[in-house]
């Protein structure tokens, strides 16, 4: 897959991956490999290419200079421009935050896309696929539309409550799809994918359940909350989101030589001294975790967990060891640029991410199905 | 901080992510750059500390109309989607649904007021634009004559016209009132089903304890279903059971569901004593679920419907 020429491989990148960085590929010359770690550099750099455009830019006009000075007097330096307090709290509490929370949360749905992939061998694999997703949503509904006596309980806590409901039910749906899924203490890729089809299942019908006794204020919020957005952003839900994150990531990322092995099949990788069950156990508890943080962070955002992983797979080839830190990159780049547009496109107000990522994700996966790509 | 933990395990090394986020900064003095003429004009008369506010953001249909009853509309720069009335809000910008406001949009337009319901959210968003110094009032809609009439005054107040609001509350306390009393001197006993019907799929029933519910109360009729709390999808056997000799649709929901031959087409509702009848009664959405400035009126319209044929 890596010997295939240049030109070849990068084509699919094109519509997902900003200008900035699509110029670079396309006129990359065979002598100018494009290995690994610099495919890596290249993602980097578009990240903060695209983080800075995204600090720049909003509803309110700012300048430059403005940005830079918004982003001193928080610090407390000296600089030659000079701001108020409202354009400190746009660039510094509003869109500073939102954009490390995008990173974060695409950078958690995409490596645990990745980390999915690689572990049931299937590179059409959807953290979705283990329930975790639809075990969110359905107790994140249920909070939403039946959870109103909890809030008054505990009103200084009221408004952890929600993304609390959805990460314990992202958890326990995945740990009910795996215990589901175990027979005499071994896991199979095909029966976790069906435990995990049977868990998500149920927890929909359950969503389904919810929306029948939902009012219709309780109806708008829910439908809101599963487009996703990352308007809720503070510094300290970032901070929150980057602990499990964080944690989920450096999981899988260990990893990812084990997820190599597994590639060549079970039986093979047992003979090289491989245990598939610990494998299965922590990259599903590390899916989970990332799945778990993201959706109840900012709802469901569809679509960057399976396309990003995918992509980089025809780019890198299929080696955990770039598969993953390069899914890492590539979904907090899609993410953050998905979330710009989603805020300066119908200003003042703003579109769902959700939406964004799945009219990128969409057609991206489409020209994958026309291309053959995804028939194998 | 913990960003640059995830981008360390996917970096080769420090140095070269160091070394990219060093020439990016470079590169975003250009990335972003924009025509001084873009610039917003210097503060002026919005920075003066006037005790009206000059610069209004109004969420939620029924303030927004408020405002503009008491002739303060020259000065709302922004509405929210449910604020259609008057047709002058149809030419400001809208700030999306008030469920989900956006605070950096709501900043861009330099208020220096948010007007809301209380719908009006995410809590986030409130606090957000409260820490930028927009003074931001959330109203709650009590669905009575005098919960109409007390927000209207709480809203004169607010815009700094305590005389306008306290005259327009008590207009609509008295209309409204009269309106409830010549409504029930002659009470038609009309069972009334409220269809909920805005967009396709959804198709909801009011209970008892709604907006809708207390509409139908206060113009003499009888709401027909009394068997829930709330709103509920339409099922035909409880449309059967309800037998509602006229069916209550918001005017925007009749057209979406294709005009009365629409409404006695749904499940059940054909064989209601309504359905037969093709008694369908549509009122202006707003007007009829507002509890704003129309209130007096909207009684009299629904009472006027279910007193005749």
């Amino acid at each position: 897959m890596t010997a295939r020429p240049v030109e070849v491989t990068v084509a699919p990148i094109v519509p997902i991956v900003p200008i900035v960085a699509a110029r670079p590929i396309v006129a990359a010359r065979p002598m100018v490999r494009l290995t690994p770690p610099r495919a890596l550099l290249l993602l980097a750099v578009a990240l903060v290419v695209v983080a800075i455009v995204a600090l720049g830019v909003g509803a309110v006009k700012l300048s430059p200079g403005e940005v830079l000075a918004a982003l001193g007097r928080r610090l407390g330096l000296e600089l030659p421009w000079t701001v108020g307090a409202r354009e400190e709290l746009i660039v510094c509490s509003l869109r500073l935050p939102r954009i490390v929370l995008a990173m974060l949360v695409g950078a958690a749905l995409a490596g645990a896309g990745a980390g999915m992939q690689g572990l049931v061998r299937n590179p059409l694999a959807d953290p979705a696929l283990v329930g975790v997703s639809n075990g969110a949503a359905f107790a994140a509904v249920a909070y939403i539309v039946v959870g109103h006596p909890l809030a008054l309980a505990l009103p200084s806590l009221a408004p952890w409550l929600l993304p609390a409901a959805a990460f314990v039910g992202a958890i326990v749906a995945t740990g009910l799809a795996v215990s589901l899924a175990r027979r005499d203490g071994r896991i199979s890729p095909s029966s976790l994918i069906l435990a995990g089809v049977g868990v998500a299942s149920l927890a929909g019908a359950g969503v389904g359940l919810m929306l029948f006794v939902a009012n219709d204020a309780q109806l708008r919020s829910v439908t809101f909350w599963t487009l996703g957005s990352l308007g809720g952003a503070s510094w300290t839900l970032t901070g929150v989101v980057a602990l499990p994150v964080g944690i989920a990531l450096a999981m899988l990322f260990a990893q990812r030589d084990a997820l190599d092995r597994l590639l060549l099949g079970e039986a093979e990788a047992r003979h090289l001294g491989l245990e598939p069950e610990r494998v299965t156990r922590r990259v599903v508890v590390a899916v989970a975790l990332a799945v778990g943080a993201a959706v109840a962070a900012c709802g469901v955002i569809a679509f960057v967990g399976l396309v990003v992983p995918h992509l980089v797979r025809g780019w890198l080839g299929p080696s955990h060891r770039w598969l993953l830190p390069a899914s890492v990159l590539g979904g907090a780049l899609l993410l953050v640029a998905g979330d710009t547009v989603a805020r300066v496109i119908v200003a003042p107000a703003e579109l769902p991410v959700g939406i964004v990522t799945a009219l990128v994700g969409a057609p991206v996966l489409l020209v994958m199905v026309i291309r053959g790509e995804v028939a194998s | 901080m913990t960003a640059a933990r995830a981008k360390l395990l996917a970096m080769p090394s420090r140095k070269s992510s160091a070394l990219a986020i060093a020439c990016v900064l470079v590169l975003a003095a250009i990335s972003c750059a924009r025509s001084k003429d873009d610039h917003r004009p210097a503060k002026g008369s919005s920075a003066t500390t006037a005790p009206a506010a000059q610069r209004i953001v109004a969420i939620g249909g029924a303030v927004t109309e408020t405002i503009y009853a008491l002739g303060a509309g020259a000065r709302v720069v922004a509405v929210d989607t449910s604020s259609g009335y008057p047709d002058a809000t149809g030419a400001l910008p809208k700030v999306g649904y008030q469920r989900t406001l956006a605070a950096e949009g709501i900043l861009a337009l330099e208020p220096d007021l948010v007007l809301a319901s209380a719908e009006a959210g995410p809590p986030t968003t409130i606090a957000q634009l409260r820490s930028a110094g927009v003074r931001v009032e959330l109203l709650p809609t009590i669905e009575t004559v005098e919960g109409a009439a007390a927000r209207i005054r709480s809203i004169g107040a607010v815009l700094g016209d305590r005389g306008a609001g306290d005259r327009l509350g008590d207009t609509v306390e008295r209309d409204g009132n009269a309106a409830r009393a010549r409504a029930q001197a002659h009470p038609s006993a009309t069972r009334v089903l409220f269809l909920y019907a805005r967009g396709g799929g959804t198709m909801l029933v009011s209970g008892t304890g709604t907006g809708p519910a207390q509409m139908i109360a206060l113009a003499g009729g009888v709401n027909a279903v009394t068997s829930w709390d709330g709103f509920r999808p339409l099922s035909a056997e409880a449309a059967l059971a309800a037998a509602p000799d006229a069916i209550l649709v918001p005017a925007l929901g009749l057209a979406s569901l294709g005009g009365i031959d629409g409404v006695v087409a749904l499940p059940g509702l054909g064989d209601t004593p309504a359905g037969r009848a093709r008694r369908v009664i549509a009122i202006d959405d707003l007007m009829l679920l507002g509890f704003g400035p129309r209130l007096p009126a909207a009684i009299d319209e629904l009472s006027a419907a279910l007193a005749g044929p």
